[in-house]
C-alpha cells in the first residue's frame, strides 16, 4: 500500500540525510520525497511517499522516530487528507498543437506558464494520479520535459502535525 | 571548577576535556593524530581524565565498550581525522549492534578545509551514520560543553549507542578561549525516551503470565543494560518461570539456579529450545528476537502468545509480532510488575496454575537430560568445554570473561556459568573477531582487583595482538586463554556440516609461538598440548596476581559447537552431536 509520511525534522544539516539514509539502509522504498522549512526556522516538514505492508510502514515509522532529529510524524494516509503535487510539462507545440495543448491543459486546470514560439511550458498541480492522467493525455504530444515535485500532504481538519 | 562571577576562559580542546571530567569520565582511550593535537595538549596539562594510548585505534573502541558493559557508564574514545577515524568504524559498529553507551571523539581537518580532499579528511559523519546512535560536528567551539552533554544524554538514555563528535582542528584552537560553563542536564524537543511502560499493557502483561500453564521467561541484553537482573529474577522466582538468556543476557539470571534452563538459540542448550518451541507463554524481556535466536520465523514457537518489554518500539514487532507490547526501560517495567504483584499477593499465587507449571517443569526436566550439555571426554586431547569449565573452577565463577567470536566464544557462553551480570563481554550483535583483549584490558583497567579473562582463539587473538604492548604499559594482569585448534573452528564447523569438510581458507599455517610472543612484549607464557598439563598451568596464571599470562592451550582440532539449530527450522530443530539430530 502507499503510503504519505509527513515528519516534522530539526532543521540541521546531516539530519535529512540521516532519514534518506535510514530508507537506502533498511531496503525501503522512496517513490517521492520532498523537504523545506516551514514557518518555524528551526524546522523542516518533510513528506515522503513509500509503499509496503503494514508491517514495513510501522518499522519505517518507528525507525524514524528513533532518529534523534525527528520532531514529530504522523502517517497522513490513516486519516483524512489532502495531497498536492506540483509538475511541469515541457512539450512541443506550434501549429494546430497549439490549441489542442491548451484546451487539454485547462481541463486539467492547467497554466500555461511559459510561452516559445515552438513550446508550451504547463503547470498542473493536483494529486499524483491526476499528474499521471496528464501526462497520459498528452500521449500524443512530443513531451520534451517533466518535472514533478514530489508529494506533500497534510490532513484535513483540526488535526495538525505541529510542536 | 568555573567561578560563580566569572566562568573560566578556556580555549575548545581544554573545554572538551573539562567536560569529560565534568562528566565523570576518568579514562579515555586513543591515539594521537594531526587533527586532534590541541586536544592531546590539552589532556597533558591536566590530571582529571587519563589518556590510554593503543596500539591501533580499534582497540580504544573496545576498551571503551567493555567499560561500558562492565560498568554501565558510556567509555570514551578520542581518534585523529582520516584514518584514525575509520580504524575506529568496526569499534562503533561493534557497540551499536549490541546498544553500548559510547562517544567517541573524532578529529577532523580544519573547517575551511573540509570538502576539499584535504591531509587525512574524511567524512567521518557520513561514514559512522548508519552505526552510531547520533553523530554531531562542532561549528562552534563555544557549543562544546552542551554537545559533549548532549552526546552523553544521548549515548546513556533510552536504547544505547554510540555517539561521534566530529571536531574540526581548527574548534580546539589553543588561543582562542571561550567562557566555560558545563550544562547540569539537557532536553531535547526531538527525543524523549519513553521510560516508564504503560500500566494497562503491564496488567495485561501479568494477568497473561499468571494465566500460562507453559511460559517461558526469554530475557537479553536489555536486562544487563537496564541493571534489571534483580528485579528479574525475583519476578521469575515468584511466578516459578523457567529463563532462559541470550548470548547477550547471559548473567542476568543465575546460571546455577535450578530455574535457569541456558542459553536458547542457534547454540542454546537442548531444553532452552524445546521448552521456548512449546511454550503457551513467551516473555521477552530486552530481547530483540535476534535471527540467532528464532531461527526460521515462520516456524517460530507456533503456540505462544508474545509478551514484549523493550525500550525500543522499533524492536517490537520487527521479527515476531507481539501480542503484548510495552514500550518501556526494563527495570520500572519490571518493578511496576512486581508491585501490581504484590497487591494481588495471595491471590496471585491462588491464580497461578500449579498443576499446569508442575508438569510444565517434569516435561523441561526430562528435555534437559537429553543433552544436558554433554560432550566427549578424552584422555589424549584437551576438550575445549573441559578448557572453560576449568577456568570456571579457578576463578570461582566470579571474573569478567571476555571472548572474541567463533567456537571459543559459544564454549565460554555454554560452559562458563555466569551467576552475574555485566560480567560476560561480548561482541553478539556484530560478532567482531578482536574484541577479546581489547575487551578484556577495559574491563582491567576499572578493576584492577578483578580477575579478568579473555577466552580467545588463535584466529581472532591475531587481529588485536599488538595490545599485548598497551597491556605491558599500562600493567594490566588479563588472563588469556587462547584456544588454539589450528583452524577457524566455526568455518571449519560450517565446512564439515555444509561443504564437505572442505577447508577453504579456514586453516592457518605458520602460526606464530605464542609463547615467545607473550614473552617478546614483556608477558609470561605458557603452552598446554595435554589434559594433565591444563590444571598446573591454570594454576600458575591465576597465582600470577598482576601478570598478564598468555595460556596457548592446544585443544582437540576435530570439535564442533552442540546443540545447534538446523539452519531453516523451528527453535527445537537442532543437531546434538555430528551424529544425532532431533
Amino acid at each position: 500500500m502507499r503510503h504519505i509520511i509527513a515528519v516534522l525534522l530539526e532543521n540541521e544539516s546531516g539530519a535529512l540525510a540521516r532519514v534518506v539514509g535510514l530508507f537506502a539502509q533498511r531496503g525501503y522504498n522512496i517513490d517521492s520525497l520532498t523537504v523545506a522549512a516551514t514557518e518555524d526556522p528551526t524546522m523542516s516538514r518533510l513528506t515522503l511517499v513509500t509503499r509496503g505492508d503494514d508491517q514495513v510502514i510501522e518499522q519505517i515509522t518507528k525507525q524514524l522516530h528513533k532518529l534523534i532529529e525527528v520532531v514529530k510524524l504522523v502517517d497522513l494516509s490513516e486519516s483524512a487528507h489532502i495531497e498536492r503535487e506540483l509538475m511541469m510539462v515541457k512539450v512541443k507545440a506550434s501549429g494546430d498543437q497549439r490549441e489542442e495543448v491548451k484546451r487539454c491543459a485547462d481541463i486539467f486546470r492547467g497554466q500555461i506558464i511559459d510561452v516559445s514560439p515552438t513550446t508550451y511550458t504547463i503547470q498542473v498541480v493536483g494529486t499524483s494520479d491526476k499528474l499521471e492522467a496528464f501526462i497520459e493525455a498528452m500521449s500524443n504530444t512530443q513531451i520534451l520535459e517533466v518535472v514533478r515535485t514530489g508529494v506533500s500532504g497534510i490532513s484535513r481538519g483540526e488535526k495538525a502535525l505541529a510542536l | 571548577m568555573s567561578q560563580q562571577n566569572q566562568p573560566e576562559m578556556l580555549s575548545g580542546g581544554a573545554m572538551l576535556v573539562r567536560a569529560l571530567h565534568d562528566e565523570g569520565v576518568e579514562y579515555v582511550y586513543g591515539y594521537p593524530g594531526g587533527a586532534v593535537l590541541h586536544i592531546y595538549d590539552a589532556l597533558f596539562q591536566q590530571n582529571d581524565v587519563k589518556h590510554v594510548l593503543v596500539r591501533h585505534e580499534q582497540a580504544a573502541t573496545h576498551m571503551a565498550d567493555a567499560y561500558a558493559r562492565a560498568s554501565g557508564k558510556a567509555g570514551v574514545v578520542l581518534v585523529t581525522s582520516g584514518p584514525g577515524a575509520t580504524n575506529a568504524v568496526t569499534g562503533i559498529a561493534t557497540a551499536y549492534m549490541d546498544s553500548i553507551p559510547m562517544v567517541v571523539i573524532c578529529g577532523q581537518v580544519m573547517s575551511h578545509l573540509i570538502g576539499d580532499d584535504a591531509f587525512q579528511e574524511t567524512d567521518m559523519l557520513g561514514i559512522s551514520r548508519p552505526i552510531v546512535k547520533h553523530n554531531m560536528s562542532v561549528r562552534n567551539p563555544a557549543d562544546i560543553p552542551a554537545m559533549v552533554k548532549k552526546a552523553f544524554y544521548i549515548a546513556q538514555s533510552g536504547r544505547p549507542g554510540p555517539v561521534v563528535l566530529d571536531i574540526p582542528k581548527d574548534m580546539t584552537m589553543p588561543n582562542q578561549k571561550f567562557p566555560y560553563s558545563y550544562p547540569k542536564d539537557i532536553k531535547l524537543r526531538s527525543y524523549n525516551p519513553n521510560a516508564k511502560g504503560h500500566p494497562g499493557q503491564i496488567k495485561k502483561a501479568l494477568q497473561t503470565l499468571l494465566a500460562a500453564k507453559r511460559p517461558v521467561l526469554y530475557s537479553g541484553g536489555g536486562v544487563i543494560l537496564g541493571r534489571a537482573s534483580e528485579e528479574l529474577t525475583e519476578l521469575a522466582k515468584r511466578l516459578n518461570l523457567p529463563v532462559t538468556n541470550t548470548l547477550m543476557g547471559l548473567g542476568a539470571y543465575p546460571a546455577s539456579d535450578k530455574q535457569f534452563i541456558g542459553m536458547l538459540g542457534m547454540h542454546g542448550s537442548y531444553e532452552a529450545n524445546q521448552a521456548m518451541h512449546h511454550a503457551d507463554v513467551i516473555f521477552a524481556v530486552g530481547a530483540r528476537f535476534d535471527d540467532r535466536v528464532t531461527n526460521a520465523t515462520k516456524k517460530f514457537c507456533p503456540n505462544a502468545t508474545i509478551i514484549h518489554i523493550d525500550i525500543d518500539p522499533a524492536s517490537i514487532s520487527k521479527t515476531i509480532n507481539a501480542h503484548v507490547p510495552i514500550v518501556g526501560l526494563v527495570k520500572p517495567v519490571l518493578q511496576e510488575m512486581l508491585s501490581q504483584l504484590d497487591k494481588q499477593d495471595s491471590k496471585s499465587q491462588a491464580q497461578l496454575d500449579q498443576t499446569a507449571l508442575n508438569q510444565w517443569w517434569t516435561q523441561i526436566q526430562q528435555w534437559r537430560e537429553v543433552h544436558g550439555g554433554r560432550y566427549e571426554q578424552r584422555s589424549d586431547l584437551l576438550k575445549p568445554q573441559a578448557v572453560i569449565e576449568a577456568v570456571h573452577r579457578h576463578t570461582k565463577g566470579e571474573a569478567y570473561v571476555t571472548s572474541d567470536v567463533g567456537q571459543h566464544q559459544m564454549f565460554a557462553a555454554q560452559y562458563y556459568k555466569f551467576d552475574k551480570p555485566n560480567r560476560w563481554i561480548n561482541s553478539g550483535g556484530l560478532g567482531t573477531m578482536g574484541f577479546g583483549l581489547p575487551a578484556a584490558m577495559g574491563v582491567k583497567l576499572h578493576y584492577p582487583d578483578a580477575e579478568v579473562v579473555c577466552v580467545t582463539g588463535e584466529g581472532s587473538i591475531q587481529m588485536n595482538i599488538q595490545e599485548l604492548s598497551t597491556c605491558k604499559q599500562y600493567g594490566l594482569g588479563v588472563k588469556i586463554i587462547n584456544l588454539n585448534n589450528g583452524y577457524l573452528g566455526m568455518v571449519k564447523q560450517w565446512q564439515d556440516m555444509n561443504y564437505d569438510s572442505r577447508y577453504s581458507s579456514s586453516y592457518m599455517d605458520s602460526l606464530p609461538d605464542f609463547v615467545k610472543l607473550a614473552e617478546a612484549y614483556g608477558h609470561i607464557g605458557i603452552r598446554v598440548t595435554t589434559p594433565e598439563e591444563l590444571e598446573p598451568a591454570l594454576e600458575r596464571a591465576f597465582a600470577l596476581k598482576d601478570r598478564l599470562v598468555f595460556l596457548d592451550i592446544h585443544i582437540d582440532p576435530k570439535e564442533h559447537v552442540y546443540p545447534m539449530q538446523v539452519p531453516g527450522g523451528a527453535m527445537n530443530d537442532m543437531f546434538l552431536s555430528k551424529t544425532e539430530r532431533t
